[in-house]
């Protein structure tokens, strides 16, 4: 009864005054910088969509701040063998609608995840391994799969459970209505308006104890002065993506405070290795033609490696936003080296490397990057330029947008491309299988292989890996696969991203490695 | 009246369907929207699964009469992204963007004809010189940097009006518009003064040198001599004399402040369609690309329309005719 009153009466002070200065008690705004596409959690495989719907449906299992596997919808998991995964549900646990959650909801929201239709991304490579699906009791489920799928726990913590009725039924149009917008996490869907904003109102009855807001409103601000602007007027109370350029001056202000973690994307450079002979966009400083593709030798791509000074672009460029890289991922996350160092900056040891492999008086090559994807992008692809002027190299820098740039460099249009990617699984593993693994599109290797580097010997010590069952001794071969790949300038890691958050004060936030912008990691302070 | 009408739709069919087609084969130019869409981790089987969801496995003029089979029969396709009839996407955010066009144009007019005209009658005041240089700021100073400054300025120093995003609405005649709530003035204000600013410096400019000339005519002379009021030389003799250039600069403009409210809506997060077609051009959602082109074109024909029917009105010399009955 108390909770209605308070309700009410947040809801009487919400008409009268709508705009006034600062938050109400229980309510809150946030700045989003990127569109969420649909309320459909299966519809589009998008971390923007992930992140958001993750505060109304939940997995099975959930990811910590640090990208750790913790129990979601399920309390435990196990491997019975090699083929077999048992999983252990949560009890007691309603969705929205009332209707208590068992084995059976998750069952149909597996049948439904490959079958969304006109989904431009579905989340169907997240359960195409489970081949059988056994419920053993309301609570106890078995999974039978195809292979000896190691990351099954980790897979399946990126699929949200609807109820039966509602996997079997709705289409993707209820779920922006809210009509089917059911599912058992925190908050509730109460409006959304695509490129717009999201409304959310707290789930009382949460299995996992009362969060501190009633109202939690998304705007979506892709502007990041505009949403820099939002949070110092007031409109809003939590910012993701602060600019690097206004990261000082919120620092310098009592009335706000940041939070900052590194996260699971890397920025790096695919050195084009389609072809033996040539490449595209490098040649003698003459224009004609090298004789070789020099990105297939070793020495040439590990001078172009240490000819760049990471600790300049995360200092300077990066406004300290940035970890030099040695890898695809920072020691906190699984499978990483930590006898793998960033390679130091050596412009007279990369001159040498070049004149040992048979360029002394270096070659001209273009640097391609795009210019709306990635924090710095642009800016990142200017400093490496220049530091590869500093060891005899000709060098241009051309960035294109995003909707450009990727197409042309899937099709290996490009000689040097900068990339970034994000592991969503937090294991080092996938990150390699995807970008290093010798292109072979049927078996899920090297999917994103974009520079096609091919390397045997690795192959066969990532393999041995991902079918590992066992963690330690996987986490031991991802090392070894790790440190031979690195050693090899499979790829010129550059750095991780550091994502910043901003709140107004009487606000904490605990950031995340995923990059996702949890109300649930928000909390009032000094209250 | 007729014929006129007739030939200017049938050229407006031609042109829409060959701007559907510039803009199909433009964005099949740019990249492939699959790129962008499918989830990096994605392996072969799901892109091609996308692709032909898509229906992007087809070759593009394929795609594009599909397109024009579907379009005839009033379905313009669903967006990549959203997965919303793009037209519906598109409707839903007109009303937003007509509005902030519509509240910008009046400020431009109300404001710069007047100003206009004090400047052309007393070029050489005070007055006169201090309208004339804050045009020459109201045209030379970008609309980004006016916008974050009024947000500096209004939001973040002086607390008045809220930094982003459109107010409270009600329904009038069936159409959410927020110029009728307090709520949705406070919202309104700063997109529509920074989408104003240009219009309005350039309707100062074209009034003032219009009246200036005006001003100098044989019958403003022979108007004044016969002892008229300066208030019916003004309003009847010069006024409705320099209207026609300015009619047509208006429409131009209204136009224009249509479609080219982006930079102000991305400001101030205002749902408009300008904002939608950044994003979907961003993420090469083609049917919404082409949807809002084909909206926003006619709407320019239905300016322009209105633009020659009103000239006729204005100036009894003006017919409307087809140039091919007129015999040039």
């Amino acid at each position: 009864m108390l909770r209605m009153l308070r309700i009410a009466a947040a809801a009487c002070i919400a008409a009268l005054v709508p705009f006034a200065a600062g938050a109400k008690e229980r309510e809150i705004a946030v700045g989003l910088q990127s569109p969420v596409t649909s309320m459909d959690p299966h519809y589009h495989n998008l971390s923007p969509n992930n992140s958001l719907l993750i505060h109304i449906y939940e997995p099975l299992v959930y990811r910590d701040a640090n990208g750790k596997l913790k129990p979601g919808l399920a309390v435990s998991w196990k491997a019975l063998d090699d083929l077999t995964w048992e999983f252990k549900l949560r009890r007691n646990v309603k969705f929205h609608d009332g209707t208590p959650f068992t084995a059976e909801d998750v069952v149909a929201t597996y049948k439904r995840v490959p079958n969304v239709p006109n989904s431009p991304s579905s989340m169907a490579t997240f359960v195409k391994p489970i081949v059988e699906a056994k419920i053993v009791d309301p609570y106890t489920l078995v999974f039978k799969t195809a292979f000896p799928h190691v990351l099954m726990p980790s897979d399946l913590a990126a699929v949200d459970i609807i109820p039966k009725a509602v996997a079997e039924k709705a289409a993707t149009e209820d779920f922006n209505s809210g009509k089917a917008a059911i599912g058992t996490g925190p908050y509730k869907l109460v409006e959304f308006v695509p490129n717009q904003r999201i409304v959310l109102k707290a789930n009382y009855g949460y299995w996992g104890g009362e969060e501190p807001w009633d109202k939690v409103t998304f705007k979506i601000l892709p502007n990041a002065a505009a949403r820099v602007a939002a949070l110092l007027s007031g409109d809003v109370q939590l910012i993701e993506s602060v600019p690097t350029s206004d990261i000082a001056q919120l620092a310098a202000n009592r009335n706000f405070a940041l939070a900052d973690k590194v996260s699971n994307r890397v920025i790096y450079v695919h050195l084009n290795q389609w072809n033996e002979k040539t490449v595209p966009f490098v040649t003698a400083k003459d224009g004609k033609p090298l004789d070789k593709n020099p990105f297939r030798d070793a020495r040439v791509r590990k001078a172009l490696s240490i000819a760049i000074n990471r600790e300049a672009i995360a200092d300077r460029v990066m406004e300290k936003k940035a970890i030099p890289a040695a890898q695809l991922l920072d020691y906190s996350f699984f499978g990483t080296s930590r006898k793998l160092k960033p390679a130091k900056y050596d412009p007279e040891g990369a001159k040498k490397l070049l004149a040992e492999a048979g360029y002394p008086n270096g070659f001209a090559l273009t640097i391609h990057g795009p210019n709306n994807r990635y924090i710095n992008d642009d800016k990142i692809a200017q400093a490496i330029a220049q530091f590869y002027s500093r060891i005899g190299l000709d060098v241009k820098v051309e960035t294109l947008p995003s909707s450009v740039y990727f197409t042309r460099a899937t099709k290996g249009d490009f000689g040097y491309m900068l990339l970034g990617w994000g592991t969503e699984s937090d294991e080092q593993g996938s990150a390699m299988r995807s970008l290093l693994a010798t292109r072979d599109p049927d078996k899920g290797m090297g999917v994103n292989n974009r520079g096609r580097y091919s390397n045997p010997v690795f192959d066969k010590q990532l393999t041995d890996a991902l079918f590992t069952m066992d963690d330690a001794k996987r986490e031991a071969l991802l090392r070894q696969a790790a440190e031979t790949v690195m050693n090899d300038t499979g790829l010129i890691p550059i750095h991780y991203e550091v994502s910043t958050w901003a709140t107004a004060k009487g606000y904490r936030y605990t950031p995340r490695v995923d990059q996702y912008t949890l109300v649930t990691d928000l909390k009032p302070v000094g209250k | 009246m007729l014929a006129f009408t007739i030939r200017r739709l049938a050229q407006s069919i031609v042109v829409l369907a060959a701007m559907a087609l510039i803009v199909f084969l433009g964005v099949y130019a740019i990249g492939n929207p699959v790129e962008l869409l499918v989830n990096p981790m994605a392996d072969e089987a799901e892109r091609a699964r996308a692709t032909a969801a898509l229906g992007l496995d087809k070759p593009v003029l394929e795609q594009f009469a599909i397109f024009l089979v579907r379009a005839a029969q009033g379905d313009l396709g669903r967006s990549f992204v959203y997965n919303i009839p793009a037209i519906q996407l598109i409707l839903d955010k007109l009303p937003a963007t007509l509005e902030l066009a519509a509240v910008a144009m009046v400020i431009a007019i109300a404001l710069g004809i007047p100003l206009g005209l004090l400047a052309g009658l007393r070029p050489n005041s005070y007055l006169g010189r201090t309208i004339m240089a804050g045009s020459i700021l109201g045209f030379s100073l970008p609309t980004f940097w006016v916008g974050l400054v009024l947000i500096m300025l209004f939001s973040v120093e002086l607390g008045w009006l809220p930094s982003n995003g459109r107010g409270e609405t009600v329904l009038l005649l069936g159409v959410p518009v927020s110029f009728l709530t307090v709520d949705g003035l406070k919202h309104l204000a700063m997109p529509a003064l920074n989408l104003a600013l240009f219009r309005l410096a350039l309707l100062i400019r074209l009034t003032r040198a219009s009246a200036r000339e005006a001003a100098l005519q044989d019958y403003v002379k022979f108007a004044r001599a016969k002892g008229l009021a300066p208030t019916r030389v003004i309003g009847v003799h010069i006024l409705k004399n320099i209207v026609i250039p300015i009619v047509t600069v208006i429409g131009l403009e209204l136009g224009s402040v249509i479609a080219g409210a982006i930079v102000t809506e991305t400001i101030f997060a205002w749902p408009g369609t300008g904002k939608l077609l950044i994003d979907s051009i961003n993420q090469l959602d083609r049917p919404v690309i082409v949807a809002y082109l084909l909206v926003i074109v006619t709407i320019f024909i239905a300016i322009n329309f209105a633009v020659d029917v009103l000239y006729s009105l204005l100036d009894p010399r003006v017919r409307l005719v087809a140039p091919a009955a007129a015999g040039h």
